[in-house]
């Protein structure tokens, strides 16, 4: 007498289905700003490519295992007046059985994961295309192009289709460099200078974010990476070598007076061709061609570097500038607001 | 063994007393714990930014002096614990005072070695190589001075005659930690001081 | 529990306080051990929620930076190390000695000692909340992070020292249960006989004997570089930051099948008796137990797949990671196998056994993907991990450990919990679970890392995050029953008899609560499920691990009654308040250390070595002594 196998075959797809469909509709988003499911560059399309075999052969794992688990669930129930079943303690084949098979399978799974493993983590000594020296600090980065001789912060540029080596440097914690529409993540760390190459193959701009606990305000390190065209890039190069545009209006010239003088910015920041010679914060020279300021946290407009510059401490607590701002350096509404006529003009 | 009747255990599933059981498990884990320190200083050896290095400060004959009454110690300890096994208590109590004796020699010969090192400007702050070493020889030189403590410890129970044929297996149990510790003493003698030394200035930075 | 307390002869309050804080009974300690984990798994709860409710909605600011910082920190390691591994001590002292045939463990003031030494961790621990902060460096602690010039205050000084006395009682209590369980089986029970939770308690008090040196050494450099000065972690004098994450890690996998095997034992225990089948593949999951053990030992780097480690080092560590996919589903196709044509009643017990292999399942398979380190690359580190790490240690673990109070509750009071209550309690956890933590498998492949404090509104993960969420006051709801449940039962639950599951290890055959001395004879055991061959005796032939030769006497000799000797004299360890002054000192030498009191520390450490002294001249049991 068998009543339930029906019932226990249903429950044993649907049950199991749920958490597929369940994943399916609610997981892939990949127009999402940093989505992993969609990728822009060759190390993005083989770790994305990995995974989608990795994901579909445990799915069917999942969907197998589970069925006959809650089939069996389902199956078997207790009945009154029901002998002692069979008091079996197992089965020599299928012990064997079920040891085997999933070696197999993962013996396969292992073939394209060694392959990937060697095409992105293998770096060659000779290495073609851009260099890029990342210097990553508590809580912003900073980007340096040793041949171009560009240095800027929080905003990386890459011309399209060209294989681009970063080399990771910290002077501080640890922290993790990650763009995830181009490819997975490489940890910087200090004493060591980790390597990772990335590629953009579709202009446009990406989002990256410290991916490694690094302190108070871990939440707010990101960055933008920005996939040009090589026109673009190379425009890009020359603007950022000029240096920085002088003032224009008289907002920024009071402005300008403030960063040099009573705001005392130059002891961190650097404004190429001016006195700004500091190297402890961003460098500044062209901030306002940057989309975001304050490490991609906020776009780059007047109100927000108003805001920022009221209250750096509240928007990106435990930060080094808020430790000055509003402390021993106090400033008027008006002449925040100056200076930030003056920055955002640095173009 | 007469006196079984006292004693509360049970016989046990693999015929050795729990406390001995015991004993064997702490050793095995004491292993992994000299290991850790000797990993650290291993992959630290050659990494100090700034002297003194291995080559310019350890003494190999001081050392290896030391070295040998400690494992001349254990010598010691093999005899107290047969003349203990056979019921000759006052040879017990020789052997161990010995075996007590020379482990405190050795931890003066650290003791020595330590200010030496300290007058020639190696502290634990100095650099990677005396973060290390301090503390890998430190840990050990700590249980050299518990060993010690232990053994003058049963000694002063023999003494006053609270240390017979049935508590065998304490000395036993005492003699199993004095020859770990002996142990690890050659371990980290060959790598710290033997290695350390033959590898050179060029490699031993 | 009160039911236990009854068994003693104690008049006012006093004298029970007196009885706990002295006791050396293995089930007592084992309460307290229960309880006190109980309440630290709710604070680490409460941490848990107020991160939830935090990251609802993006850019809030229901907490700062810094406290959610704490929160995660102190969240991960009271968890681990107040929560699932105490409570995994909890069935180990209640239960081994019973399963085993013992009547109490090897020392029961050693194992007093670890309770006492675990709760001075556990307070210490959870005082630095009062004192400035707790931990703000993650549970993991990545050097520089933790080095004076970024982390200033005590938090980590708190974090280090407490993790130094829990891992003393960790290992106290892992000697003392290697020894029980090598040296006090009943006669007859050998190693193919012992029962599966017994076993995976072996491996596991043999993984935290061998694992916990590792931290130990890595705690004791941490704290000598914070304290004086050194430089093991210090990045100017050439100290490595990886040094610290491998010794870590070295001890922090093992760690994971601390948590885990236990677990995996008890599951193994309560499919049998309700679906009154034997275990499907004994050795198979014995040997599995010992293979994920060892292999434990060799996959530490899984955990730095991005610090660039090289193509040589993630390819050997992405292939024996993957490689412990082996045993770990050879165990759950043989749990599936002991489900397969049994009779299966769906009692709470069940029902948490059964909602761990189908959420393990999935903890296993997430844990299989990023094993392969070139797409780990991607979800390192993000909130698919968190999903990983939760299925596996609260769809995992922690399930198992509600299983196992609900299953082996009735032995140490006496009394049933309510099964309705139970069934909804198993209902709320289950959809609790999946909501809270299902959908961050989502936000984490769609780019959400792990420890952010907020995030921004056009990030696409509001939505998920608010239904885990609300997933979590779910859970938080099904606790509350579990805990109205509990106390009421204790009071005034049905009473259960000696043997209420119909069960197949040796406890089932004692009186519940156990009383003080658990047998009155020491059992024989003649085959792997020895209570149920005596209750229904081999109609269907020679049961395994059965003695072969001498098969027609098993019906003589039931189990657990006869002994040879008939006026056994049952010695009783006498109570004992020296482990807890040992423990004691080893709290006032951890302040002291925090604080950089060195004085404070020679107290600390003098009154730990009276302690012990005084510890080592008491004679284990009081009135025999008299006889001399």
């Amino acid at each position: 007498m068998r009543p339930h196998w029906l019932l226990a075959l249903i429950a044993a797809i649907v049950l199991p289905g749920i958490f597929v469909a369940w994943m399916i509709w609610g997981g892939y988003e990949p127009n999402l700003p940093q989505s992993t499911f969609q990728a822009d560059g060759p190390v993005g399309k083989l770790q994305k490519d990995l995974f989608w075999i990795i994901f579909w052969s445990a799915t069917v794992i999942f969907v197998v295992i589970e069925g006959i688990f809650v089939y069996a669930i389902f199956r078997f129930p207790r009945r009154p007046n029901q002998p002692i079943p069979p008091q079996t303690h197992g089965h020599q084949t299928l012990e064997i059985g079920w040891t085997i098979a999933p070696a197999i399978v993962l013996a396969v799974v292992a073939v394209p994961t060694v392959s990937a493993l060697w095409q992105i983590y293998n770096v060659p000594e000779e290495k073609a295309g851009l260099a890029i020296e990342v210097r990553a600090h508590q809580w912003w980065w900073e980007f340096k192009y040793p041949n171009q001789g560009v240095v800027t912060a929080n905003e990386v540029h890459m011309p399209v289709g060209t294989r681009v080596h970063f080399t990771l440097h910290s002077d501080d914690v640890i922290h993790s460099f990650w763009i995830p529409k181009l490819g997975g993540k490489l940890d910087v760390i200090p004493n060591h200078s980790n390597v990772i190459w990335l590629q953009g193959d579709e202009p446009g701009e990406y989002y990256g974010q410290c991916a490694e606990f690094c302190g108070e305000a871990h939440a707010f390190m990101r960055f933008r990476a920005v996939v040009d065209t090589q026109a673009d890039f190379d425009k890009w190069v020359a603007a950022q070598k000029a240096p920085a545009s002088a003032a224009a209006t008289g907002a920024a010239t009071t402005g300008e007076a403030l960063f040099m003088g009573k705001g005392a910015c130059t002891a961190c920041h650097t404004v190429a061709g001016t006195n700004a010679k500091g190297v402890i914060g961003p460098n500044l020279t062209h901030v306002g061609s940057r989309t975001t300021i304050a490490a991609g946290i906020m776009p780059n407009d007047h109100e927000n570097l108003v805001k920022w510059l009221s209250d750096p401490g509240g928007i990106k607590p435990g930060n080094k500038m808020a430790t000055v701002i509003g402390k021993s350096i106090k400033l008027t509404p008006d002449e925040v607001g100056a200076l930030a006529t003056y920055v955002q003009g640095l173009k | 063994m007469s006196q079984v009747a006292h004693a509360p255990e049970h016989p046990t599933v693999t015929g050795i007393d729990n406390r001995k059981l015991l004993m064997w498990v702490f050793l095995a884990s004491d292993c992994l714990f000299f290991g850790s320190l000797i990993a650290t200083y291993l992959i630290y050896f050659g990494r100090s930014v700034v002297g003194p290095y291995p080559h310019d400060i350890l003494d190999i004959p001081v050392t290896s002096v030391s070295t040998f009454v400690l494992l001349l110690s254990s010598f010691m300890f093999v005899l107290s614990l047969a003349a203990h096994t056979r019921g000759d208590y006052k040879a017990f109590r020789v052997w161990v005072f010995c075996t007590a004796v020379l482990g405190s020699t050795f931890l003066g010969f650290q003791v020595f070695e330590f200010q030496h090192f300290v007058h020639e400007g190696l502290t634990p702050r100095t650099n990677l190589f005396g973060t290390t070493f301090f503390t890998l020889t430190g840990f050990h030189g700590a249980h050299v001075t518990i060993g010690v403590v232990w053994l003058l410890t049963l000694f002063f129970l023999s003494l006053r005659g609270k240390l017979g044929a049935d508590k065998n297996l304490a000395v036993d149990l005492a003699g199993l930690y004095w020859h770990f510790v002996d142990i690890v003493w050659i371990v980290i003698f060959t790598v710290i001081y033997l290695t350390g030394v033959a590898l050179g200035p060029g490699v031993g930075k | 529990m009160a039911s236990i307390a009854v068994a003693r002869r104690e008049s006012t309050f006093w004298d029970t306080v007196w009885g706990w804080v002295t006791t050396v009974d293995h089930k007592r300690i084992g309460a307290l051990y229960g309880i006190t984990a109980f309440i630290f798994f709710m604070i680490g709860g409460v941490e848990a929620t107020l991160m939830r409710m935090q990251l609802a909605r993006p850019e809030q600011t229901l907490v700062s930076p810094d406290v959610f910082n704490q929160l995660f920190s102190m969240h991960g390691t009271t968890m681990i190390f107040l929560a699932i591994m105490p409570l995994g001590a909890a069935f180990f002292n209640i239960i081994i000695p019973l399963q085993v045939g013992a009547r109490d463990v090897a020392f029961p003031r050693l194992n007093a000692f670890s309770y006492w030494t675990f709760l001075a961790g556990g307070l210490l621990l959870n005082s630095s909340w009062f004192l400035g902060g707790g931990l703000n460096a993650g549970w993991f602690a990545y050097s520089p992070l933790t080095g004076l010039t970024y982390n200033p205050g005590h938090g980590v000084d708190f974090w280090a020292v407490s993790l130094l006395v829990l891992g003393t009682a960790s290992m106290a209590a892992a000697f003392n249960f290697i020894v029980t369980i090598v040296n006090m089986r009943a006669p007859g029970m050998s190693l193919t006989r012992m029962p599966v939770f017994t076993w995976m308690t072996l491996i596991v008090s043999i993984l935290i004997v061998t694992a916990f040196p590792v931290i130990t050494v890595a705690l004791i450099e941490l704290v000598f570089d914070r304290a004086f000065g050194f430089n093991f972690f210090n990045v100017f004098a050439g100290g490595d930051p990886l040094l610290w994450q491998h010794l870590f890690w070295v001890f922090g996998h093992p760690e994971v099948y601390i948590l885990i095997l236990p677990a995996m034992g008890i599951v193994s225990e309560v499919l049998p008796v309700f679906s009154r089948k034997p275990l499907f593949g004994y050795p198979f999951i014995i040997f599995s137990g010992i293979a994920i053990g060892v292999m434990g030992w060799m996959v530490w780097a899984h955990h730095m797949f991005t610090v660039g480690m090289g193509p040589v080092a993630n390819t050997v560590f992405t292939l024996t990671t993957i490689t412990i996919a082996v045993p770990t589903g050879v165990k759950i196709f043989n749990w599936v196998a002991t489900v397969w044509g049994g009779q299966l009643t769906l009692k709470t017990p069940m029902l948490f056994s059964l909602g761990f292999i189908a959420m393990f399942i999935i903890g296993g398979l997430s844990g299989l993907m990023h094993a392969v380190s070139p797409s780990d690359a991607q979800q390192s580190d993000t909130y698919f991990i968190v999903a990983h790490i939760h299925y596996v240690l609260f769809g995992g673990a922690i399930f198992a450990i509600f299983s196992g109070i609900y299953y082996w509750f009735p032995k140490a009071t006496g009394r049933l919990m309510n099964e309705t209550s139970g069934k909804i309690h198993f209902w709320l956890t289950m959809i609790g679970f999946n909501l809270t933590f299902f959908p961050m498998h989502f936000v984490g492949l769609n780019g959400m890392p792990r420890r952010i404090a907020t995030y921004s509104a056009g990030m696409g993960w509001d939505f998920w995050n608010m239904v885990e969420t609300v997933g979590a006051f779910v859970i938080i709801a099904g606790i509350l029953l579990f805990l109205h449940n509990f106390f009421r039962s204790l009071r005034k639950g049905e009473v259960a008899g000696n043997d209420p599951w119909d069960g197949r290890t040796l406890e089932w055959a004692i009186p519940s609560p156990p009383p003080e001395y658990n047998f009155e004879r020491i059992p024989v055991v003649h085959s792997r499920d020895p209570f149920w061959e005596q209750k229904h005796p081999h109609p269907l032939g020679v049961p395994a691990g059965a003695s072969q030769q001498r098969p027609g006497n098993r019906a003589q000799q039931p189990a657990v009654a006869h002994a040879a000797e008939t006026h056994e004299v049952i010695h009783i360890p006498s109570p004992s308040y020296w482990p807890l002054i040992t423990a004691l000192g080893n709290a006032i030498a951890g302040y002291s250390l925090v604080y950089r009191f060195i004085p404070g520390l020679f107290i600390g450490g003098a009154l730990t070595m009276f302690g012990l002294y005084s510890w080592y001249m008491e004679p284990t049991v009081k009135h025999e002594n008299k006889k001399h």
